[in-house]
């Protein structure tokens, strides 16, 4: 080997070390650019609703409050005390998990057997049911607002959390059945035949054998719902009003309703409180979502 | 009798969903359907009167700025959250050592709704004590943002609040699509000499194409939808600057007394959505039959 | 020439020690097969050759130079992966020029590497087909066609025949012994199945866990294993194993099997490499083909035991059968004809010029 080609060798070996760590210094750069653009909100929203409306209105997005001051937190929650036109949060929160709960329930489960169906006890057009079922992930709600809306008349019950609880578990049906059926799908066959063989029937093979091994979707389908039930409002606002509505739109009738003057710490508290669940549910089960967010959407 | 119950037992435990969904879901539209043809005002009329709320739909003004505003949005949307993502991706692909923290960060935005995100941004991007303030107590005397007030510019400030929600998503799918490729693909790329560059953009980007028509199935999707973060964010505002299909259809028929209309409103973003979906679905289950 | 040289080179996965200071010097243009068991450190071994995985002791030296820092592109290698690697959106021709294309090699030399390429390979017809398009034994060929066309001076195979079916196994084998023969490049080449390692090699080097057991040319190693490990891992059906103590007397060195005191094999011609003790345990290795009915040759040191078969498989060429022994389970290899049936006693023939007497202990060749 000749000596020159050495030389070519060292000064590869140089350069590509400089441009490394430049690179990764980059790198790093641009991640905390947007780590900052992401973070900036809810900083801002924690900031500010610790805040009185005299420092928000000297400071700006980015000052500390002087002092931990929780009185909007309390306003946000329970109000003033004043009667009637105070709105506050606390029993709306109470309708959203009155909500919430029974449809995630009914929606999970009714998805879990109609995915069990699909997979496990096929038959001709399957694929078919399974796509018609699918389709109802994708309709945009608009197309049936108005039927739903008097359909929940007739029914008697329009403007209950009841109503609510109809609603969300119905169109919850085929989210739950994409994530079980893609679940089950991959489960061996072969657990089902030697059940039956062993004399196990459709009900029995379910409850003892599928629901013990199905956690980790029941997680993620559980997750799914709660966050996408917690954080709706078309329907929340469409088909109740007063007293029967879901935490969102008690949010947003409260900031929207500039009687006097605007109270931007109770409203970022306000915030705050309707979007805490379903956040701490996001940082202590994230891995979860996630996989409930890209198993549903990867696999259609 | 039980023999039967017995055999056909599956189909009977599908027959709830599959009933509720065809009810529900195909009925219903199919109902709406019918009622924009219809010269339906405060109730139903089930006469048909031919495709006379179409036609009004398409002369009303307000309904044109809602489709403009609805394209523009979703233009907008579509492209900065694919960029966004497509590189936070990339770059968290890098082994970064807090990647775990940046992924959650990154994402956190997906699991708040829609109403607390225009919230929040609402105060952000409040004309006086909003992010002008911030600049103005920064130094730069002179500076104004107030895109949220303005008539031109409030459309862009849904794009952002758009964008911080549903990037994140975005980057989700890439990431998980970055990692399936088995490693020996950018072993050989390194052995043919290609650069990072390259091997991002020459290789492992075109093998991402299922997921970037993933995304712009699911990012459409989301965008021709989108109502919570407009009622929060602008209210159609300043005036009707920043409407959208979606709040025309409510605001029509619960506000206005004009079923029909609505009706209409909402077949036509069924058949935004279709557009996009069918074709979406058929692809998918034909890939899946496939293989 | 020395064309590779790894020296003292040791990598650590966390606190796993992959591999224990590996010493080798491969001569220019020889085939070595780096051979083992799943987690014996070989694919790891080639990576660093390759420059895909770093050191944490010791050094790689290509043509003298210390090339431990430098990237893989600019070692002067080329690398068939296990799954071919080709990349997916690309077609056959552009898979094949892609290394040539980052080196900014001229538009001609590109043209002209290529068509000796595929005209070779016999791939020239694939050229416009995208990977998903072709056979297994295609792409096989194309992924050799985009490491040859960089005319390297070090071809690496990770296990590229472990993904084909039995019969394009033994095809694509050809393929390369053929490409090996006509190009003379030097080849380091990963496997865990010792036929192929075998047939292919100039030089084995058997691994297992982080050490070389063993270098040498494939019959050297198949002759004269020098470890438990290596004896037991080359051939198939594999060598026969017996258990013994080693008796010395002024003439001669008997061997006493385990369990079978009235046998006695006499060792006296065998080449030891020190002086054995009395008493030593020892393990006789000796294989199938060694255990059989023949007798006819001379210049053979041959011991004659009664033994009754339990298993007999028929292989067509001959017979494998299985022998009680020594509390263990023997294989000898017998002629078609020899009469050989269950459970009826026989004269089985040890060849013992052919056996490898092992160190209990150590398990290392005496």
């Amino acid at each position: 080997m000749s000596a020159s080609t050495n030389i070519q060798y060292q000064k590869l070996e140089k350069r590509s070390r400089i441009t490394n760590l430049l690179l990764r210094w980059f790198l790093y750069f641009v991640l905390a650019l947007f780590a900052f653009y992401f973070i900036f909100p809810m900083y801002v929203m924690l900031v500010t609703s610790f805040k009185t409306m005299d420092e928000i209105r000297q400071g700006n997005l980015l000052t500390l409050p002087g002092q931990l001051n929780i009185e909007s937190w309390a306003v946000a929650w329970g109000g003033r005390g004043y009667g009637a036109g105070d709105t506050y949060l606390r029993p709306y929160f109470w309708n959203s998990i009155k909500m919430v709960v029974p449809a995630t329930f009914f929606s999970t489960f009714i998805g879990a057997l109609t995915g069990y169906v699909l997979t496990k006890w096929r038959f001709k057009g399957d694929s078919w049911v399974f796509l018609f079922l699918l389709f109802g992930c994708f309709i945009p709600y608009q197309a049936i607002l108005l039927p739903m809306a008097r359909t929940l008349g007739v029914l008697g019950i329009s403007n209950s959390i009841l109503g609510l609880v109809f609603v969300h578990s119905i169109y919850g049906i085929p989210f739950t059945t994409l994530f079980f059926r893609n679940y089950y799908v991959s489960i061996p066959n072969e657990l089902i035949k030697a059940a039956r063989i062993d004399g196990a029937g459709f009900f029995k093979i379910f409850f003892k054998i599928l629901i013990p091994i199905s956690a980790p979707i029941i997680v993620v389908t559980v997750i799914w719902q709660f966050t996408q039930i917690w954080n709706d409002f078309l329907f929340g606002a469409t088909f109740s009003f007063g007293k029967a509505a879901p935490i969102q739109v008690a949010l947003n009738n409260m900031v929207l309703s500039s009687t006097s003057v605007k109270e931007y710490n109770v409203d970022m508290a306000s915030a705050i409180i309707a979007g805490f669940p379903t956040l701490i549910v996001y940082v202590l089960a994230g891995k979860y979502f996630i996989r409930g967010l890209t198993s549903g959407a990867v696999k259609g | 009798m039980l023999k039967w119950l017995e055999k056909n037992l599956p189909k009977i435990v599908l027959a709830p969903s599959v009933g509720l969904i065809s009810w529900f879901v195909y009925g219903f539209i199919l109902w709406t359907f019918y009622i924009s043809f219809t010269n339906s005002k405060i109730l139903p009329k089930y006469e048909l009167w031919g495709v006379g709320q179409y036609v009004k739909l398409w002369g009303t003004r307000k309904w044109l700025i809602a489709v403009d505003n609805l394209l523009i949005f979703t233009v907008l949307f579509l492209v900065i959250c694919i960029v966004i993502g497509v590189v936070l991706a990339i770059f968290l692909d890098q082994k970064i050592r807090a990647e775990g923290v940046l992924r959650t960060i990154y994402l956190y935005p997906m699991a708040l709704s829609f109403i607390v995100t225009g919230t929040a941004w609402k105060w952000i991007l409040n004309p006086t004590l909003g992010i002008e303030k911030l600049f103005v107590d920064m130094g730069f005397e002179n500076f104004t943002f107030d895109w949220l007030v303005n008539r031109e510019m409030a459309i862009y400030t849904i794009v952002i609040a758009g964008v911080w929600q549903s990037s994140g998503f975005v980057m989700a799918l890439f990431l998980a699509g970055l990692r399936s490729i088995e490693d020996e693909i950018v072993k050989a790329a390194k052995i043919d000499g290609a650069s990072l560059f390259t091997v991002y953009w020459k290789i492992l980007i075109p093998m991402m194409r299922p997921v970037f028509f993933t995304s712009f199935v699911i990012l459409v999707h989301i965008s021709i939808k989108s109502y919570d973060l407009i009622v929060a964010l602008t209210q159609g505002g300043p005036g009707i600057s920043t409407t959208m299909p979606a709040l025309f259809m409510t605001q029509t028929a619960f506000h206005k007394s004009q079923v029909g209309l609505s009706a209409a409103s909402a077949m036509m973003m069924f058949m935004a959505v279709a557009a996009v979906i069918i074709p979406y679905l058929y692809s998918e289950l034909r890939r899946e039959n496939v293989s | 020439m020395v064309a590779l040289s790894i020296k003292e080179l040791s990598k650590n996965f966390g606190s796993t020690e992959v591999l224990k200071k590996i010493n080798l010097d491969i001569e220019e243009g020889s085939f070595l097969v780096l051979l083992g068991p799943s987690g014996c450190g070989k694919s790891t071994l080639l990576n660093i050759i390759a420059g895909l995985e770093s050191i944490d002791e010791g050094a790689v030296f290509i043509d003298d130079y210390d090339v431990s820092k430098v990237e893989p592109k600019d070692r002067n290698i080329a690398m068939v992966f296990q799954s071919y690697a080709l990349y997916p959106s690309m077609t056959v021709r552009e898979n094949i020029i892609f290394g040539l294309k980052q080196a900014k090699t001229p538009k001609d030399k590109i043209e002209k590497q290529l068509e000796k390429v595929s005209n070779f390979l016999k791939v020239d017809g694939l050229l416009k087909r995208k990977p998903s398009q072709l056979s297994g034994g295609q792409r096989q060929r194309v992924a050799m066609g985009r490491a040859l066309v960089r005319e390297p001076r070090i071809f690496l195979f990770d296990e590229p025949l472990s993904n084909l079916d039995a019969k394009l196994r033994v095809e694509m084998r050809h393929e390369i012994k053929k490409l090996y023969t006509s190009l003379d490049t030097t080849m380091v080449y990963v496997t865990h199945d010792q036929i192929e390692a075998m047939s292919l090699a100039s030089k084995i080097a058997v691994m297992n866990e982080g050490i070389i057991q063993q270098l040498g040319d494939p019959q050297e190693i198949y002759d004269q294993p020098n470890s438990l490990f290596v004896a037991d891992f080359i051939g198939s059906p594999s060598m026969n194993f017996i258990n013994g103590v080693l008796n010395k007397n002024s003439q001669s060195i008997i061997f006493t099997p385990n369990n079978e005191n009235n046998v006695k094999l006499d060792l006296s011609h065998y080449n030891f490499k020190s002086s054995i003790e009395e008493g030593l345990k020892v393990v006789l290795g000796l294989r199938p083909e060694y255990v059989s009915n023949m007798q006819n040759n001379d210049n053979r040191n041959l011991s004659k035991i009664s033994l009754k078969p339990t298993i007999i498989e028929t292989t067509g060429f001959d017979k494998n059968v299985t022998f009680d022994f020594a509390n263990t389970e023997i294989i000898g290899r017998f002629t078609p004809n020899s009469g050989v049936e269950l459970n009826k006693e026989i004269d089985v023939y040890f060849d013992l010029s052919q056996t490898s007497i092992f160190d209990h202990q150590t398990e290392l060749r005496l």
